[in-house]
Order: structure tokens, then C-alpha cells, then sequence
């Protein structure tokens, strides 16, 4: 036989086999057996030396020809039979997606917290530095400074809890008004949320230990529409851009003129419901101008210099935004209440 | 406070509103209305009828069948249980279709009740005749109704009138809240100018005229105040002839619709005045004033009086008394003695309108336990030049009314008159405070609808005495405000120097502590300022812990409410144990609060209120998994040095054998432990907890957020494992410290794979693994810098006892 007819033989015997080879080991037995170190093609190639110098040339390139055959062969078919393989495996390894998924444990953030971010993140929008002051206060700054002297009603009305004559637990953040305007670093936009105290039996509406946010800007040139234009602003942006405000005179003993702000109902648009009572509005802080005689005890100048106060329940704000209908809840950390956050 | 609308009209005549319009309207402009009832919202269809036969029922024998003309061309029979009605009798009757407010027991149906003709008994009956009770009012208020039965008018009610409007049951009674400044408005008169300058109409004040005969008071009673700062006026005068009897119904229903029971001529005009002025008064039987004298002065330490309500009071040195000649007959301001009382022989009445100082009628009040319609209007400062207008206004009601013979003058004792309060007028400052445009005249007009009167000599806005809240420009300018409407004052934005928002270092620190507990799995909680000291014990603090040594509050809310908190942990094992009563699995919670230490005791300065971050656990995870918490927190916090770990018995809360003191650079920042099985059991937690406290301003040195890139390793690494026989009392902590200290430069990593003791491995030891990874920065790592430092870890490990398993 000759060298061409043994490689065409060796050749079609190959092309059979890989044809019908069942599996990627079937196809790795045939290409051992011709194209491997013992096989048959290798073995042809060995007896190169048999053939005539003259036909070497010729028989070398049949040679890799047959081998590249049989190789191009080889790969299409394992290709193939790969390809089929992974349609295989793809076809059984179909999940029920709609199984429950793995969940992430991870914790619940207080509706206070919340609140508290989303009221600071409006107001550090607008400018406000976010300050904070000690929750055990000198009477000084809880009241005289706020222009509420010795004697006032505001301070029984305020049920103070004491610790000394002079020392008590904050009623309200609005002492770190007196704080920080006391700095004298002007213009003064600032924040002041914080725990604040007043002696009330805890029930569903009340709490011994609450939350407030304080505002401050002092500067000059600070005007009421200026109070007005940002609780309006503030007030849109927290409770949506179709909410409403309404100012209603009020006193403070440290700001004047004073004001009490309603915002009409979000749950009921305005239309009265069980939220608002049936009003449609919703009382949801009170505000000022700075006292002149507060800004003079903190040594600004109430001539050069105006501004307005405000000061907010964060737990109202919680309460009414996350409809928690029991102030209780805030404090007893159940996480089947947290986790609802 | 409360007034009903028909009172305010008769200040107001031409104040034509609805209620709710009224209710807006007086809100807005600063007196703020919190609610009103509308009298008459559940009554409909309610005439007056005159009964004109009288029947027998033929088959009841405690029903009536009654012929009530009721002003139509038709009787209507109406059948009735009803004892105390007769021929000729004027009635309500409520007529076919119509509504009343309730039953006559008394009890409101919300909505009121239909009434249908129907039959009784057999009978036709076409309405119903109403008892007080079923118009939704009661004796109280109209005490000439019967206690049981219809109620029967007066004779010269008009038959086919409507009824409603004869008792008076048209009305609106509002409720105000008045804001401390405006004790002017704790009157009738008060809010009448108020919603006279709201609405824009006249107001009329009633007009006092001074009554009385020839005599002169003076000749009657003396007056001494010894005390003038806590008795700033006292106003006397003399009624004589008194004849007690009922006061007119007009008097009646003004005062029944404030939510005052009509008694008598003499107590219900102090009681109308009162609330017309807002001048509480005090009537005093002459003849039992000893020496016809009135001494005012302060009572005697431990001096005991008997009110009029029989109580024996004991008295201090603060209280300020009313004495005759020589015994006290009432506590000033707050209630007269039953030495003194009225009663129905009284002949010659003493008048009494004083000012007392009304910070220390606030604090008497609350000394003796004794609050009052009266001391609650006195303890808010009352104008004195009020107490002459009320006096006269009382006297002359006695005259009208005729319940007596006014004596001549009054016996006065006002040190110090109190002269107006002039403010200079500044349209240009108040428009710049209020960032308005509004004229000078417009200004002035609103002022001068308050009674605040422009003086054009001076330039100045003359505010009357009753007014002791204007003192300033502000206070103008609120004025101006409230009556131009703070709804029509623009809306704008600061302008001026931009300022940049931003929280402080400490918040973001709270921030990643927050972020950091909660993807771990922690919820945030929130706990109490204050606890109770008895959580000391149930913590097992020692008694010499300095942990005890609590700021006390002085006036709590209890003994559980009643120190600040030196520890945060008790409201965390409080929490915990709060969800493991109710069954709450695998429960993490954490709290950012804080702990107040204080400097010294009793307080002389603001104690140290430190920040804790306090996290909790039970269920799934361990002592570990609480220091990879805390260590996730250093790690975000930018605290990137390991963190020492000292075990400790420091903390008598924790268990003995599993608490760690965390030190950072040297540092105590946290600590760390499982919660002391006994301290577990007594707050009711039935399994482990685990518990860690970091104190957040030991950290914030340490903390920062200056990251720098070191780039990414490009020689590779080598892994050494080093397995161990380690004595039992050497802890990982030594063994890591030694690999750190002698691996150098090139050790990358660290970590132990195994920990095994048992049976295997001798007595007193245990077999530790740990994996070392090595790694140059700037070069391969050859075999031989791996085996010098591997020799040196090696060496230093045996330094500790430890023995290299091959």
C-alpha cells in the first residue's frame, strides 16, 4: 500500500470514527489513537525515513494535511458535542425563581433616626450647620436667656424636671440657640436637634424624653417672609410639593413676633380626616423672630442684627409621616416594630 | 377659657359670622379658637306650646293625653309620662319630625333623636314635650327646670315661639386658647375687642357707671396692706341691704354657657364680672369682719386656716392672707375663709377686687394644694387698674339687679399706680422686621383697633395697661402682622453671606456606627435618659462602684424615673428582655445615647455627657460575632491598627470567664463580654446574650477619614501554616502579637484555621493552627527571607511555652 493510499485509508478510518464517537472520552480515545505520541499518524511520520528523499516533500505535506483534517474534524465535533452538552446541563439545572430568596439580615434604623435625616438633610441643603448642646442645662440657658425669667408661667407650664437650683433637664433644644449665638460668630444657620425633657406620664401621645430639632439664622436683613419662605420650603420638601402652610400668630416668650405653623393634611389632602381631625391641617411647629432682648442677653446687637427661631417635635413628624398611632412603641425597641423601618 | 358667641354680641352687636367663619378669623388673627360647640346642632323643630287639655290615657294609667296649642290652626295632641305638667302650662314641644339632643336622663345621643308621630298605647301622638335635659342642657345650668319633667317657661313666652331660641340654646360656645402673654384675653370683654378689631366692627364695652348712695365706704371698712409688692392694689366697697335671691336669666345663661352654675344674685354677679373682666372678686359678710378692718400681710410659719370648702391649710411665710381686725377670713387670691363666708342671713356685703403678685399666687397655690378659678386667673399677673373697673362694674349689676344698696366710694390702697407703657413708633423697622411694605397709616390703624393709640407729640404708641405684653418694636410689630394676616406677608429666602451646611466629625462617627450595626444586623433602639437606682443591684455594681454615684433628679416621676443614667446597658437588657418575652428570635439591637457622669455630687457644673454606642444581641451569634461588629466599626470609623483585647472581671454585669477590655493605641475605647447568666435570669433573658458598649468620644481621637491608596501587591505571596501545641493559658492575642512582631515588614496576613482541644492533645494544652502570608513589596520573595523570618516567628512561639507539631 502506498503512503498516500495509507494515509487516505488512515484518514477516512479517523473521520469514521470521530463521526462516531459518543462523547467528549470517545473523541479524546481517537485523537490518542492517531494523532497522539504512539499513534497512527505519529508512526507514518516515523517512517518518513522508508520514503524516497525525492517524495518527501510531497508525502511530508499530505501528511500534515491528513493531520490538519483530522484535527479540524476533531475540534468541530467536540465543539459540538460541547455545545450540546451545556444545552444539557442549562435544561437541567432551570430554578424555581419564585422560591423565597436568601435574605440579607441586616437591622432596622429607628423612626426618630429617620426623621432626624431627613429633616437635616434638607436643612444642611440650605445651608444650616447640624449643632448640638448638653440634654443637662443650666437653667441660665434653658430659660433666663430665653428670655424667661424667674417666675415666669412658662416655666411651670414647661414641667422642668430638676437636678439643682440652677441645673436642669433641658424643656426644649432651644438653649443651644443661646449657646451658640453667645459664640458671636455671625451669620449664625444652624440646627440643633437633640433629647429634651419635660415631666409628662408616659401614654400613647405623651413621653418623659422626647426629641426636638431647633433652627436658627441670625444674620442682617433676616425678615419674617424670610421665616415664612424657608418652613414653607421646608415643609414642602418633607411632606411633598403640594403641601400647604398656614402661620398662625402664636407666643414664645423668645422670639416676637411669634407663629404657630399648620401644614395641611398630607393624608387627606385638606380634605379633613381622622389625621387631621378633620381640619385639614396639621399643627407641626412654632417659630419667630428672635427676641431683640434674647439676641442682646446673648450679646448681638438687635439693631445690626435679625433673625427667626423655629423649633420642631421630631417625634410628631415621626409619628404623623410613619402613621404610628402610639408613642410607646418609639421606646420599647420591639424589632417587630423596628423592622418595619 | 370659653365664651359663648351671644355674649361676645353683646360687646360686638353687629358681629354677623358663622361659627366656623369665626373660629378662622379669630385664629388667624392671634386668639386661637381650639373648638366650639354649636348648642342648638342637634335641636330642630322646637316651639313653645301651652297645654290646653289634659286627658286621661284610657289604657295607661301613667300616661296623659295633652291638646297643646302650638301657635298652628290645630292643637296637636301629644300623649306623656311626664308628673309635673297642667293645663294652661308652657312647654317646648318638639314637633313632628323635628330633633332633640338627647334622652332626659341626661345622656347626649350623637346626632340627636328623630321624633315621628306615632302611636302610644293606642293613642295618637304628634311630637313630644322636651324636658331640659332632652334640649341637651341640664338643671345645673337652668336650675328653675324641674328635677324630673317637662320644662315649663315663664308665662310671657309668646305660644308658637321658637323655643330654642327663648332658653337661649342658640348659641355657639367657643374654646379658646389663650397664650400666657394675653392675660387681657381671659376675659370676655378681652377676646370682644379682639374680634371686634378682627372683624372689623365696633366694639362696645359695657359702660360702668359709678353707682352709689350719699355714704362713703370708708365709713364702713379700713384696709392695711402691710405687704404692697405682693398686694399691689386692693379695691373695697360696700353693698348694704343685701337681698339674695336668683339672678336674672340673662345673668343665668351667660354664666351657664361658660360652664358656670348659676346660684344667687350676689355670687353669680362676682362670678359674671369675673369672667367679664377677668377680675376674680370676693364677697365678704361685713358684720363678720372683726374691727371693721381688712389687714393684708403675709401668714405665719405653720399658721392654720379652715377655706371655705371646710379644709384645714397650713400656711408659711410666703402665703399672703386677708385679716380683719384679728384673724385671717381668706387666703389671698385663692380661696376665702369659711369664717367669713356668705351665707343666706348675710346683710352688708364686703366687695374685694384686688391685684395680687401672680408668681407668688402660682406658688401659694400650689404650697397649700388649693387651685381656683380665681388663682388661676391672679397667678398670671393681673392689670390693677382692672380691680376699680370690675368693683364698680359688680356694684352697679347689685344696683340694676337690685340685690342691695350700694354705699358710696371706695376704699382704695394702690401704692403705685401703673402708668401705660410707651413704645416708640418705627413703621421703617417693622417693615424691615417683617419684610413687608405696609404704610404708616395703615400701621396705625390696626394699632388703634387694640386700644394701642398713636401719640403724635412723641412719636410714641401709648399701650393701656392691660396690655403687659407690648414693650418693644417686636411686639408692634406684631401687632401689625397678625391683623394685615401673617398669610399675606410674602414668602422669600435669607439672603446675605452663604453659609456651608454640614454635620460635625462626632455625628459622621454616629453615622458610621449607625451604618455599620445595622448591615450587621442591628436595629437601632431608643432608651431613657433615666432609670431607676435599683438597676445598680441588678447589675451587681459593688457598693464602692463609681458607676453608682448617679445625678439625682429632684422632682421625677417616680423612683424608676428617677437618676440619670451612668450606664447605657440597662436599657439594653431592658430592650432585650422586652423581645424575649414576646418571642422575638434572634434579636440585635443597638443605641446611640447618652450616659451623664458627673464631676462631683451634689451637681455644681453640667456633668460629662458621654456618647455610647451600645449594641445587644441573643440568638443567633456569639462573643465573636460582637467583636466583629465593634471591629467592622474601628475598621468604617478609620481606626485601621488591631485592636487589643484585655480579658476582664472589670465589669460585674458581664460573665467572668468571656468580657474583654478593647484598647486602641494603648487606649480603653469598649468593652465587650457576655451578659452574666444572673444578671440574664433577673432581667428575664432565658439564653446568651451578648453585649458591647463603645464609648464613642474615646474614639473620635482615632477615628478619621483619610484613606490613602497603597497600591495593589504585584510580587507574589508566600503561605507558611504553622500548627501548635499551645499551653491552654496562652491566649491568641499573645500568640498573633508575636507572628505581628517578628514577621516584619513582610508579614501581610495572619489567621487562625484551627483551634482544637480534647482528647487528642495532651492535658493543659491545646492545638492552635495558624496560616502566615508573606509578602515583599518591591520583589519576589526568595526562600531564604521566607525561612529567616519563619525562624523567628518560630523562635518567639516557643518563648511562650509552645511546642511546633511538624
Amino acid at each position: 500500500m502506498s503512503m498516500k493510499e495509507k494515509l487516505q485509508k488512515i484518514r477516512e478510518e479517523a473521520l469514521e470514527r470521530i463521526q462516531s464517537s459518543d462523547g467528549l472520552e470517545q473523541l479524546n480515545d481517537v485523537r490518542v489513537a492517531y494523532l497522539g505520541k504512539k499513534g497512527q499518524l505519529t508512526a507514518v511520520l516515523k517512517g518518513m525515513k522508508d520514503v524516497a528523499a525525492e517524495e518527501r516533500p510531497a508525502v511530508g505535506q499530505l501528511v500534515n494535511d491528513t493531520r490538519a483534517h483530522i484535527e479540524d474534524f476533531l475540534e468541530e465535533t467536540k465543539a459540538r458535542m460541547e455545545q450540546i452538552l451545556q444545552e444539557e446541563r442549562l435544561r437541567e439545572e432551570v430554578i424555581d425563581v419564585t422560591l423565597p430568596a436568601a435574605k440579607m439580615e441586616t437591622g432596622h434604623r429607628h423612626p426618630n433616626t429617620i426623621a432626624l435625616e431627613e429633616v437635616q438633610r434638607i436643612f444642611i441643603g440650605m445651608g444650616y450647620e447640624v449643632v448640638e448642646g448638653p440634654e443637662v442645662e443650666y437653667d441660665l440657658y434653658n430659660f433666663t436667656n430665653l428670655n424667661i425669667p424667674e417666675d415666669h408661667p412658662a416655666k411651670d407650664e414647661q414641667d422642668t424636671f430638676y437636678i439643682s437650683k440652677d441645673i436642669v433637664l433641658r424643656t426644649q433644644t432651644s438653649p443651644v440657640q443661646a449657646r451658640v449665638m453667645e459664640q458671636g460668630k455671625l451669620p449664625i444657620r444652624m440646627i440643633a436637634p437633640g433629647r429634651v425633657f419635660r415631666s409628662d406620664e408616659v401614654d400613647a401621645t405623651h413621653s418623659p424624653s422626647f426629641h426636638q430639632i431647633e433652627g436658627l439664622v441670625v444674620d442682617k436683613n433676616i425678615t419674617f417672609a424670610d421665616l415664612k419662605g424657608t418652613l414653607e420650603g421646608f415643609a414642602r420638601q418633607l411632606f411633598g410639593p403640594e403641601t400647604e402652610t398656614k402661620f398662625r400668630p402664636h407666643h414664645f416668650p423668645f422670639t416676637e413676633p411669634s407663629a404657630e405653623v399648620d401644614v395641611s393634611c398630607f393624608k387627606c389632602k385638606g380634605s379633613g380626616c381622622r389625621f387631621c381631625k378633620g381640619s385639614g391641617w396639621i399643627e407641626i411647629l412654632g417659630c419667630g423672630m428672635v427676641h431683640p432682648h434674647v439676641l442682646e442677653m446673648c450679646g448681638i446687637d438687635p439693631e445690626e442684627y435679625t433673625g427667626f427661631a423655629f423649633g420642631v417635635g421630631l417625634e410628631r413628624i415621626a409619628l404623623l409621616k410613619y402613621e404610628i398611632d402610639d408613642m410607646r412603641l418609639l421606646y420599647e425597641n420591639d424589632v417587630r416594630f423596628l423592622r418595619q423601618f | 377659657m370659653n365664651t359663648s358667641l351671644s355674649w361676645i354680641k353683646m360687646y360686638v352687636p353687629d358681629l354677623d359670622v358663622t361659627a366656623q367663619g369665626y373660629s378662622d378669623a379669630m385664629t388667624l388673627s392671634g386668639t386661637k379658637v381650639e373648638g366650639y360647640q354649636r348648642l342648638d346642632a342637634d335641636l330642630e323643630n322646637i316651639v313653645v306650646g301651652q297645654i290646653k287639655k289634659i286627658e286621661k290615657h284610657p289604657d295607661a294609667d301613667k300616661l296623659i293625653v295633652c291638646q297643646v296649642d302650638v301657635g298652628q290652626e290645630q292643637p296637636v295632641q301629644i300623649v306623656t309620662g311626664a308628673p309635673n305638667v297642667k293645663e294652661g302650662d308652657k312647654i317646648p314641644v318638639v314637633l313632628d319630625g323635628g330633633r332633640v339632643a338627647g334622652g332626659h336622663d341626661g345622656k347626649v345621643t350623637p346626632g340627636g333623636i328623630k321624633i315621628k308621630k306615632g302611636k302610644l298605647r293606642g293613642v295618637d301622638s304628634s311630637g313630644m314635650m322636651c324636658s331640659i335635659e332632652e334640649l341637651g342642657s341640664s338643671r345645673e345650668m337652668y336650675p328653675e327646670a324641674p328635677e324630673y319633667g317637662i320644662y315649663i317657661f315663664e308665662d310671657d313666652v309668646p305660644v308658637g315661639g321658637d323655643a330654642v331660641k327663648i332658653l337661649g340654646l342658640d348659641d355657639v360656645i367657643f374654646e379658646y386658647e389663650i397664650t400666657s402673654n394675653r392675660v387681657d384675653c381671659y376675659s370676655v370683654v378681652g377676646i370682644a375687642r379682639e374680634a371686634a378689631a378682627t372683624f372689623g366692627k365696633e366694639f362696645k364695652p359695657p359702660v360702668v357707671k359709678a353707682v352709689g348712695n350719699q355714704e362713703d365706704a370708708a365709713d364702713y371698712i379700713r384696709v392695711t396692706v402691710e405687704d404692697e409688692q405682693l398686694c399691689p392694689r386692693y379695691c373695697a366697697r360696700v353693698v348694704k341691704n343685701v337681698k339674695l335671691g336668683p339672678s336674672p336669666k340673662w345673668m343665668q345663661r351667660c354664666l351657664a354657657a361658660n360652664g358656670i352654675r348659676p346660684i344667687n344674685n350676689l355670687v353669680d354677679i362676682t362670678n359674671y364680672v369675673m369672667e367679664e373682666y377677668g377680675q376674680p372678686m370676693h364677697a365678704y359678710d361685713l358684720d363678720t369682719i372683726e374691727d371693721a378692718h381688712i389687714v393684708v400681710r403675709r401668714a405665719e410659719q405653720g399658721e392654720e386656716f379652715v377655706t371655705l370648702d371646710g379644709q384645714t391649710r397650713i400656711m408659711d411665710e410666703d402665703v399672703l392672707m386677708i385679716c380683719d381686725g384679728r384673724k385671717p377670713v381668706g387666703v389671698a387670691g385663692i380661696m376665702g375663709g369659711e369664717n367669713s363666708m356668705i351665707t343666706d342671713q348675710v346683710k352688708t356685703v364686703l366687695f374685694e377686687a384686688a391685684c395680687f403678685d401672680g408668681a407668688n399666687i402660682r406658688k401659694s397655690a400650689k404650697r397649700i394644694g388649693l387651685r381656683t378659678d380665681a388663682s388661676g386667673k391672679f397667678e398670671k399677673g393681673l392689670d390693677p387698674n382692672n380691680a376699680q373697673a370690675a368693683i364698680d362694674r359688680a356694684c352697679q349689676l347689685m344696683e340694676e339687679l337690685g340685690a342691695g344698696e350700694v354705699v358710696g366710694g371706695m376704699v382704695d390702697v394702690y401704692a403705685q399706680k401703673r402708668e401705660p407703657v410707651r413704645v416708640r413708633f418705627e413703621p421703617e423697622k417693622i417693615n424691615a422686621l417683617l419684610g413687608t411694605d405696609i404704610s404708616k397709616e395703615e400701621m396705625l390703624k390696626f394699632l388703634d383697633k387694640v386700644a394701642l393709640r398713636y401719640e403724635e407729640s412723641t412719636g410714641e404708641i401709648v399701650a393701656p395697661t392691660f396690655r403687659q405684653d407690648i414693650h418693644c418694636m417686636a411686639d408692634l410689630a406684631e401687632e401689625v402682622a397678625r391683623f394685615y394676616g401673617y398669610d399675606k406677608i410674602s414668602t422669600t429666602l435669607p439672603t446675605g453671606e452663604a453659609t456651608t451646611g454640614r454635620i460635625s466629625f462626632k455625628q459622621r462617627i454616629e453615622q458610621v456606627a449607625r451604618d455599620v450595626a445595622e448591615y450587621c444586623g442591628f436595629s437601632q433602639g431608643m432608651c431613657y435618659s433615666f432609670e431607676s437606682p435599683k438597676v445598680f443591684d441588678r447589675l451587681r455594681l459593688p457598693e464602692e462602684c463609681p458607676k453608682r454615684r448617679a445625678i439625682r433628679i429632684l422632682n421625677p416621676l417616680g423612683e424608676d424615673f428617677s437618676i440619670m443614667r451612668t450606664l447605657s446597658v440597662n436599657g439594653m437588657l431592658t430592650s432585650l428582655a422586652t423581645n424575649h418575652n414576646r418571642r422575638n428570635k434572634n434579636v440585635g439591637l443597638y443605641e446611640l445615647g447618652n450616659v451623664y457622669l458627673p464631676k462631683e455630687l451634689p451637681l455644681q457644673e453640667l456633668p460629662d455627657e458621654r456618647m455610647q454606642f451600645t449594641l445587644g444581641m441573643y440568638g443567633k451569634g456569639d462573643f465573636y460575632t460582637m467583636k466583629g461588629v465593634v471591629e467592622e466599626f474601628f475598621e468604617k470609623a478609620g481606626m485601621r491598627k488591631k485592636p487589643v483585647y484585655e480579658p476582664s472581671t472589670l465589669y460585674p454585669y458581664l460573665h467572668p470567664g468571656r468580657q474583654a477590655v478593647v484598647c486602641y493605641e494603648g487606649k480603653e475605647v469598649a468593652y465587650l463580654g457576655e451578659v452574666h447568666p444572673a444578671v440574664a435570669a433577673s432581667y428575664g433573658i432565658g439564653e446568651r446574650a451578648y453585649l458591647a458598649v463603645v464609648d464613642i468620644p474615646s474614639v473620635l481621637g482615632f477615628a478619621g477619614f483619610d484613606y490613602k491608596y497603597e497600591g495593589i501587591a504585584r510580587y507574589p505571596a508566600v503561605t507558611r501554616d504553622i500548627s501548635m501545641v499551645v499551653p491552654k493559658d496562652v491566649l491568641a492575642g499573645q500568640i498573633e502579637s508575636v507572628i505581628a512582631q517578628r514577621g516584619g515588614k513582610i508579614l501581610e496576613d495572619l489567621s487562625l484555621f484551627d483551634i482544637y482541644e480534647g482528647k487528642q492533645i495532651k492535658a493543659g494544652y491545646k492545638s492552635m493552627a495558624y496560616s502566615v502570608t508573606l509578602r515583599a513589596k518591591d520583589r519576589t520573595l526568595e526562600e531564604k527571607d521566607v525561612s529567616a523570618v519563619m525562624k523567628k516567628i518560630l523562635h518567639g512561639l516557643e518563648g511562650l511555652g509552645i511546642e511546633l507539631r511538624s
